[in-house]
């Protein structure tokens, strides 16, 4: 019998950082998993970051966790997206070498002191209402304050392709039945989702010299500001389906389980297969297909945009009606996988199970898709199954400061419909939200978490004192005349450098005016505040109002059946969901200003 | 202690009637129902009972009993509905007897209205229409009412919702969607016109004229010199002596209002103070009165021999035709012998329809207004933007400001409106 303070179930990219973050916390933390050599494996597509989603990875960096220097220390490719656009909605992306990752994120895991034990749970210890640990096949008993549960569409996992059907999702899936059982027999709220993957083809049968090739970003920036270097990079391609290719699909489209009736989980609305893709948007002549190398020692690609579930046989032809892609070969055939997750609703904002307590979740078990989903919500559980454990405050993220924040609310309030992935859209103070600004944002988050190392905390004293420096130097205040060196040394106007960057005339006599030492991120940083300036401060008017709302606390056991007026599904809903403010409850679907009113009166009600 | 939940009121008209309706609205609503009556009736089935003053156990009157429980009800909470025999005492002796029975306090004025909007039966422009429903006088006021109240506007609001949400779909799109050729900035194309149109139906409704003026009146002024008729004219247009009529300049010192139905449209006519050098304090007041007056009417019944003194609408009227004055082009009436009263009440009839609300169309009132001109204001934000984040923030500001006109909508409506668009291909 072992005893840890945590105890995380599952090696994907939430359980490495789970496991990674309560080590950080100072805690013992054991890391379940198959095999050892299963951390850090990308599973999908080899591209980490993105919009909305590399905003996620600089805030697990920004905590120090593991992903943003893993990719960097895999990437052979780097694109900033939407480069031409604000820096709100930059979106910094990787290609990443699976290799080069996977090895990268076991050095990190081992070196931040988590114990990485092999096996195979059998079921999850309860103990007067409450989860206290694990027993593995075998027989051995771990103990532990708090749990992690991140192990990703193990639950009734279903395989297709073409009229083929697998139980189970990876290899040896169905191993981890009897955790499943005892799972599903929490009679938690289920549903079932699906997702799916494009063949993988030979990389050395592709006329990459026919095709529109997408270089590496000269400029050298990084997913976390710890990395340094590059591995060699690698080009990347652009081709398209054809009016053919169509047809081959729609041909084949009877042999698709998606078509048959025997995929009935939701699929991602933003990420359809290609049979999808075809019915749905019949008059369009083609679809972008981009060709992501998977690594330097592989010569496997990954066609981004071509997810199918289709027969072997047809995926072959399909492929080869694609321009470039006529001589490829298909090393492993797309499938798609069919899995029950966890309505997140069930949780709280720690990511912690209501019904059970000391038990969290994190990823795709809570219907998210995505890499930097399931890291970014493995970094939250970990973190405050650390807190649980060392009976310390919970560490609670906020959609106003953060991405991590909009998401574990939008998961644990609205549910998931279809596989939750990160849009910029879902952030409504997006403005202040920038992948460039994590640090800043993250702050005070991650002093009270108490999670940094000494390194990131050195790291964070030099970028204040630049920081510092940068603001002194825009804080001044210049004439306009003297900024333009125009001989309008009489016109009057006085503002602050700051000031000054909302006007794009002036604008560029201000950047010119920064001087050499000052030049960087932080100065970049607070140039990019001045510019929205305007907006930011409409913003923060909008977070006090809502921080009013957010004083009107709701009890935990308010009964809505209770609340006058309200319409049964908003009863269902709201006790499902529990919310724990009134702002909270604004944010529901389906909850009317009405029933907000009504909720209102009752919380006065019981508080006086 | 906290105060009662179930309230009940008379909702019919004041009492002496043929029939007064008592209504009693909350979780206590079927107990105090029980109180008077013994046994409760049958669900939604109209019961004649007995009603019993619940201390004395005296009758209090034969009546038709409603028992509805919520929340399908017009309140959304459990209803009881009295149909009394409307005499004074009776309605009186059921109010006392209500009172009464513990947990039940009087509703206060709106406080129906309220609890159907706090319960979700109604939103807040139905809210507001039904208030003017109620208070409708005339059948023009009632038909503007009903729309408000039928939910016209909201309607309205909606469809501009839906518009503002699908442009701000495609601009999101353009967003998070930048790297792949699903998105293509055609599809931007085209959304300045569509905010113009937006712009240009907003500006429209806006045009037209306020609900208030509907509600508490077009806004007639006599005005004119001392002695001129105005008095004894309003009496003879009101059919009453609202105002004192004498000989004597400067009788009229203050404004005098008198509201008035002229085939079905609402009319406040407003005596005011002789215009002159006033020769005390009082009169002095009284015509600046009488200025102010002028500026905030809609019409104005100038009985002066020159022009009117400022540009607005005026009607120049003579008065006292019948002293034999003469005629100068302007129209001649008699307070006295009524001679063309009709023609002038068919005149201010005239003018007063192009203040008021077309017949069927939407009216705003204030707070609608406002809201609607914060819309205008947002969305030409909207169009004015070049940054593609701004644009996408001031059109979520608009949505925002939906929300309040009508409260509905979110972030996920706008993702359905995205996704039910566009060809996303990750």
């Amino acid at each position: 019998m072992k005893t840890f303070d945590v105890i995380v179930v599952g090696g994907g990219h939430a359980g490495c950082e789970a496991a990674a973050a309560a080590s950080r916390m100072g805690t013992r933390c054991a890391l379940i998993t198959f095999a050892g050599s299963d951390l850090g494996q990308m599973s999908c597509n080899p591209a980490i970051g993105g919009v909305g989603k590399g905003h996620l990875v600089r805030e697990v960096d920004a905590l120090d966790g593991l992903m943003g220097r893993a990719a960097d220390r895999a990437a052979i490719h780097y694109r900033m997206l939407n480069r031409s656009k604000g820096k709100a909605v930059h979106g910094p992306r990787v290609q990443a070498d699976r290799e080069l990752y996977a090895a990268a994120v076991q050095t990190m895991v081992k070196a931040q002191g988590v114990c990485v034990i092999e096996g195979e749970v059998a079921a999850l210890s309860i103990t007067s209402g409450q989860a206290t640990g694990v027993r593995l096949v075998g027989g051995d008993e771990l103990i532990a304050g708090a749990v992690v549960l991140s192990t990703g569409t193990f639950l009734n996992g279903r395989m297709f392709r073409g009229e083929e059907r697998t139980v189970g999702g990876r290899d040896g899936a169905a191993a981890s039945r009897r955790l499943a059982e005892q799972i599903l027999d929490l009679a938690l709220p289920m549903a079932r989702l699906k997702t799916g993957t494009p063949p993988r083809l030979d990389g050395r049968m592709i006329a990459w010299d026919r095709l529109a090739l997408q270089p590496t970003d000269e400029d050298r920036w990084t997913m976390s500001p710890m990395s340094n270097g590059r591995v060699p990079q690698v080009s990347c391609a652009v081709t398209r389906t054809s009016a053919r290719t169509h047809d081959v699909i729609r041909r084949a489209s009877a042999l698709s389980p998606l078509k048959s009736g025997d995929i009935i989980g939701a699929g991602p609305r933003y990420c359809p297969s290609i049979e999808d893709k075809v019915e749905r948007f019949g008059d369009r002549d083609g679809h972008q297909i981009f060709l992501e190398p998977e690594g330097l020692r592989t010569t496997t690609v990954y066609p981004n945009g071509l997810s199918t579930s289709l027969p072997t046989a047809s995926q072959e032809e399909m492929v080869r009606s694609i321009a470039g892609l006529e001589r490829a070969r298909i090393v492993m055939p797309g499938y798609a996988v069919e899995y029950d997750h966890v309505d997140p609703g069930a949780l709280d904002r720690r990511l912690a199970l209501r019904a059970l307590p000391g038990l969290f979740m994190a990823g795709q078990i809570n219907g998210t898709t995505g890499y930097e989903e399931a890291a970014a919500q493995g970094l939250a559980a970990g973190l405050n199954a650390a807190a649980h454990a060392l009976g310390r405050e919970p560490i609670i993220f906020e959609r106003e400061s953060s991405y991590l924040g909009v998401m574990i609310d939008d998961l644990t309030l609205q549910g998931v419909s279809d596989p939750y992935r990160m849009l910029t859209a879902r952030a409504e103070y997006r403005l202040r939200l920038r992948a460039d600004n994590a640090e800043t944002r993250l702050a005070k988050l991650g002093d009270a978490a108490g999670c940094l190392s000494a390194e990131r905390i050195a790291h964070r004293t030099r970028r204040n004192e630049r920081m510092s420096a940068a603001a002194a130097h825009l804080g001044e205040r210049d004439r306009r005349g003297a900024l333009l060196s125009d001989g309008t040394a009489a016109d009057g106007e006085i503002r602050s450098r700051a000031d000054w960057m909302r006007f794009p005339a002036i604008a560029p006599a201000v950047l010119r005016n920064i001087p050499e030492t000052l030049v960087g991120p932080e100065m970049d940083e607070l140039l990019e505040d001045a510019i929205y300036a305007p907006y930011l401060e409409r913003q923060d008017d909008e977070v006090r109002r809502v921080m009013a709302d957010r004083q009107v606390l709701l009890s935990p056991d308010l009964d809505y059946s209770r609340v006058g007026g309200l319409s049964n599904e908003m009863i269902e809903k709201l006790s499902a969901t529990r919310p724990e403010t009134l702002e909270q409850a604004t944010r529901i679907r389906g909850i009317t200003p009405a029933a907000l009113s009504a909720i209102l009166v009752t919380a006065r009600r019981r508080a006086a | 202690m906290t105060r009662p939940r179930t309230i009940f009121a008379l909702s019919s008209g004041r009492p002496p009637a043929g029939i007064a309706v008592v209504r009693i609205s909350g979780p206590g609503a079927g107990a105090a129902g029980d109180a008077l009556i013994g046994s409760r009736p049958p669900e939604r089935r109209a019961t004649a009972a007995e009603l019993r003053d619940p201390g004395s156990g005296e009758v209090l009157d034969r009546a038709l009993v409603l028992w509805l429980p919520g929340p399908g009800t017009a309140t959304g909470e459990d209803l009881v509905e009295l149909h009394l025999h409307g005499g004074r005492a009776v309605v009186d002796g059921v109010l006392q007897a209500l009172a009464g029975v513990p947990g039940l306090r009087a509703a206060e004025p709106g406080e129906f209205t309220r609890r159907a909007f706090e319960n979700g039966r109604i939103d807040l422009n139905e809210a507001e229409g039904l208030a003017d429903l109620l208070a409708a006088e005339t059948q023009g006021q009632r038909r503007a009412a009903m729309l408000a109240a039928g939910g016209a506007l909201s309607r309205r609001v909606a469809e501009w919702q839906a518009r503002l949400l699908a442009l701000s779909a495609r601009a999101e799109a353009q967003i998070d969607y930048a790297d792949e050729d699903d998105v293509s900035p055609a599809d931007t194309e085209g959304s300045v016109d569509e905010l113009a149109a937006l712009v240009a139906e907003m500006r429209r409704l806006l045009a037209q004229p306020p609900v208030e003026r509907l509600r508490d009146g077009v806004r007639v002024v006599l005005a004119g010199p001392p002695n001129s008729g105005k008095s004894s004219l309003l009496n003879a247009l009101s059919g009453r002596e609202a105002s004192i009529a004498t000989p004597v300049p400067g009788t009229t010192r203050d404004v005098i209002e008198v509201p008035l139905s002229v085939r079905g449209v609402p009319l406040i006519l407003i005596d005011t103070a002789g215009l002159r050098e006033a020769e005390d304090a009082i009169e002095m007041f009284g015509v600046r009165k009488a200025h102010d007056a002028m500026e905030g009417a809609d019409l104005v019944l100038w009985m002066g021999d020159g022009p009117p003194p400022t540009g607005e609408a005026a009607l120049a009227v003579r008065s006292f035709s019948d002293l034999g004055a003469t005629a100068d082009g302007r129209l001649s009436v008699s307070a006295r012998t009524g001679e063309n009263l009709d023609r002038l009440l068919n005149l201010i009839v005239k003018e007063a329809e192009a203040v008021l609300p077309a017949p069927g169309e939407v009216a705003l009132n204030r707070r609608q207004r406002d809201l609607i001109a914060t819309l205008v204001l947002q969305i030409e934000a909207a169009g004015d933007a070049r940054d593609p984040l701004i644009v996408a923030d001031e059109l979520r500001a608009a949505l925002r400001l939906c929300d309040a006109l009508t409260g509905r909508a979110g972030v996920e409506q706008m993702l359905d409106a995205l996704f039910g668009r566009f060809c996303l291909g990750k």
